[in-house]
């Protein structure tokens, strides 16, 4: 008696909302056997990542602090992924909208302009949305596959920053410090909760949650990218322009990951350094993955993901384990997810099915 | 005799920069010839790296360092192998996963072994000569993995096209439905290519950490198992052509090496873009002639196969 799958005969929805928690319930037994490798007590150390960062207003602050970058990048990512455009350079182009949005919060800084943080907003959006404008033109016009230019420009965008950061943008007075002067206080995104970190660009990242859902779901160029991921077929025979579609998601999806690096950089930190991300635009792929594709789902992904950076910093506190754990953590719950996908699509039976075709192509 | 030297000096160089690519892109090429793509050889080339550094640490031996080095990168291809095979997964986004997951995994096992030093461990055809010629000084850098490197391609393109098991492979990832229908058992070949790949990952990421830097450090590998990547594009499927892309990859490598000979002074931030700018460039290039990629590209490439009966 073997374990067969066996295809639906459609895809089941309630799996596809069951799988991530499936894989969330698999990742913590998988986390504390791990935990348990590591020679530390599993029960203390879930207790550490998913409990003490949301006991505290900080916490809670801290949590929307990492949550927006993530949201940001990962509604991008979505609304791509749902076309069939995957932008897995989201790190890039939020490095680059950190570039250009803290060029001009350097230049035009401490003039008490009220015009001074949009301009160092759109500058960010720009920014990203021009390094994501790359590949979109080396897609449509020379057949240059995204996802290896999107993330060679990745690499490319960390080097840009490094050599900001030691050579154009030093700052003078940094004792040889790779970074930029501080922002003025004009250039510093306004806080909403006082005495936390939390910045005005959790509202941009709360907000392009309903955005993303009415563009999906209301608009024709919704209509479109769902069509083109679902059928191919189907949205070459209505006419939609496969260019047009590649070019609107990776503007998109840039400049929404520029917007996230600008307001990192102008909320928390303050200056340029040669790291301004822990991985966010990486992590956004996982986020897009276990949100479903879906805004709404999204948002919550962002969620859990941002408690697991918080609760990577506090087990390096308290444990004095690598924060490398939080990337292995992320790794293995997209690899629960994927794997428990499966269900979606077949249903596992204990004797040889029958019935089906040979192969599904 | 300067001129000579420095002639030589680069060509060493360029062949050891090239190794990893070549040993990382050998690997995915097959796996990528039996129908399966693998986005995770970064990922995998981290766990080799990582893995082969403590190997060789705690068991005194570079051999045995190598051997775990290749059996982690086999082990992390095995997980993605269960997820797009056996549960029939999307390949793209597990070949991703692997990647984050095999940057997180090795830095996690990697961090008490950050910075340290591989006293007389490290790769070497003759470790224990040391001579006053800078000549001879330049030939010895060539390690034990260059040559194995350098034969890889003539090896898995006569594996390709003049074996039996070859033909078998090739057929799989051209038409998995066809190969099925005449009797041969798709997934356990995609399986035995996909572990190839990771173990090849696994060597060149060892590459890295025992011979080329020699140290570990997280993330050391840069982009290097993307770069592979592009290079099977590049080759459009074809070992000699991935051999001489991983050569040319290697000379732009060190460019470092060069602007100094030349006596430039260019920022080492910028110098480290020419690899990914040049991967880019390579990759318009061959796109653009999009009936020679069809042409040339596994027809199975990316799709799943579900058997019922």
């Amino acid at each position: 008696m073997r374990l067969r799958l066996e295809a639906r005969a459609q895809p089941a929805r309630i799996m596809l909302w069951l799988s991530p928690v499936l894989a969330a319930v698999l990742s913590v037994i998988g986390i504390s056997v791990l935990f348990w490798v590591l020679g530390r007590d599993p029960l203390q150390a879930l207790q550490i990542l998913f409990i003490s960062p949301l006991s505290s207003i900080d916490g809670l602050a801290e949590l929307g602090l990492k949550a927006t970058p993530l949201l940001l990048c990962a509604i991008g990512i979505a609304i791509g992924c749902r076309a069939d455009v995957w932008n897995i350079g989201a790190e890039g182009q939020f490095t680059l909208g950190a570039i250009c949005g803290a060029v001009v919060a350097l230049r035009f800084g401490g003039n008490d302009a009220w015009w001074l943080i949009p301009a160092e907003l759109l500058a960010g959006i720009a920014g990203g949305a021009a390094w994501a404008a790359i590949p979109a033109l080396l897609k449509t016009r020379f057949n240059a596959h995204e996802i290896l230019t999107t993330l060679m420009l990745t690499y490319v965008a960390i080097q840009l920053l490094s050599y900001l950061v030691h050579g154009p943008l030093q700052d003078p007075q940094g004792y040889g410090f790779p970074q930029s002067k501080q922002f003025e206080a004009d250039a510093m995104l306004p806080m909403l909760i006082p005495d936390t970190r939390l910045h005005i660009g959790a509202l941009f990242a709360l907000a392009s949650v309903p955005l993303g859902s009415l563009l999906l779901g209301r608009t024709l160029m919704g209509f479109r990218i769902r069509v083109v991921g679902l059928a191919p077929g189907a949205a070459r025979y209505a006419g939609f322009s496969r260019n047009g579609i590649i070019w609107f998601c990776l503007l998109l999806s840039g400049g929404l990951a520029g917007l996230a690096g600008i307001c990192e950089v102008a909320g928390p930190d303050g200056q340029l350094t040669p790291v301004i991300s822990p991985g966010y635009g990486f992590a956004a792929i996982i986020v897009a993955f276990l949100g479903r594709l879906n805004p709404v789902g999204i948002l919550f992904a962002s969620l859990l993901l941002a408690l697991l950076y918080l609760g990577g910093e506090g087990l390096q506190l308290s444990m004095q384990l690598p924060i490398a754990v939080t990337g292995t953590v992320q790794g293995m719950l997209l690899f629960f997810l994927l794997g428990a996908d499966v269900l979606i699509n077949y249903r596992v039976r204990l004797r040889p099915a029958h019935v089906g075709a040979a192969g599904h192509a | 005799m300067r001129e000579f030297t420095l002639v030589v000096a680069i060509l060493v160089a360029t062949l050891r920069a090239a190794t990893p690519l070549m040993l990382a892109g050998i690997g995915e090429l097959v796996t990528e010839r039996s129908g399966v793509l693998n986005l995770g050889v970064e990922g995998m080339m981290l766990m080799g790296a990582s893995v082969g550094f403590i190997g060789t640490v705690t068991s005194g031996s570079v051999v045995i360092g190598l051997l775990m080095a290749m059996l982690a990168g086999a082990a992390t291809a095995l997980v993605f192998g269960v997820l797009t095979l056996s549960l029939m997964a999307n390949q793209v986004a597990c070949g991703l996963a692997l990647t984050i997951f095999g940057t997180g995994f090795s830095a996690l096992i990697g961090a008490h072994y950050l910075g340290m030093p591989l006293p007389g461990l490290a790769l070497s055809l003759w470790p224990n000569l040391s001579t006053a010629s800078p000549l001879l000084h330049q030939a010895m850098l060539v390690d034990p993995l260059v040559l194995v490197a350098v034969a890889t391609p003539f090896l898995v393109y006569r594996f390709l096209h003049r074996t039996r098991a070859g033909l078998i492979l090739r057929a799989v990832g051209e038409s998995h439905d066809v190969a099925h229908a005449l009797g041969y058992s798709v997934l356990r070949i995609r399986y035995l290519a996909v572990l190839f790949g990771g173990g090849m990952s696994g060597l060149a990421g060892a590459y890295l950490s025992l011979a080329y830097t020699p140290m570990w450090a997280e993330n050391m590998v840069a982009g290097r198992g993307w770069i592979a990547l592009g290079l099977v594009v590049f080759s459009t499927w074809k070992p000699f052509w991935l051999a001489l892309g991983a050569c040319l990859f290697g000379f732009v490598t060190i460019a470092q090496f060069q602007a100094e000979g030349l006596g430039l002074q260019v920022s080492p931030a910028l110098l480290a873009m020419l690899p990914y700018l040049a991967t880019i460039v390579v990759l318009v290039l061959i796109s653009r002639d999009t009936v020679r990629l069809k042409l040339n590209a596994p027809a199975a490439l990316g799709k799943p196969f579900h058997v019922t009966a």
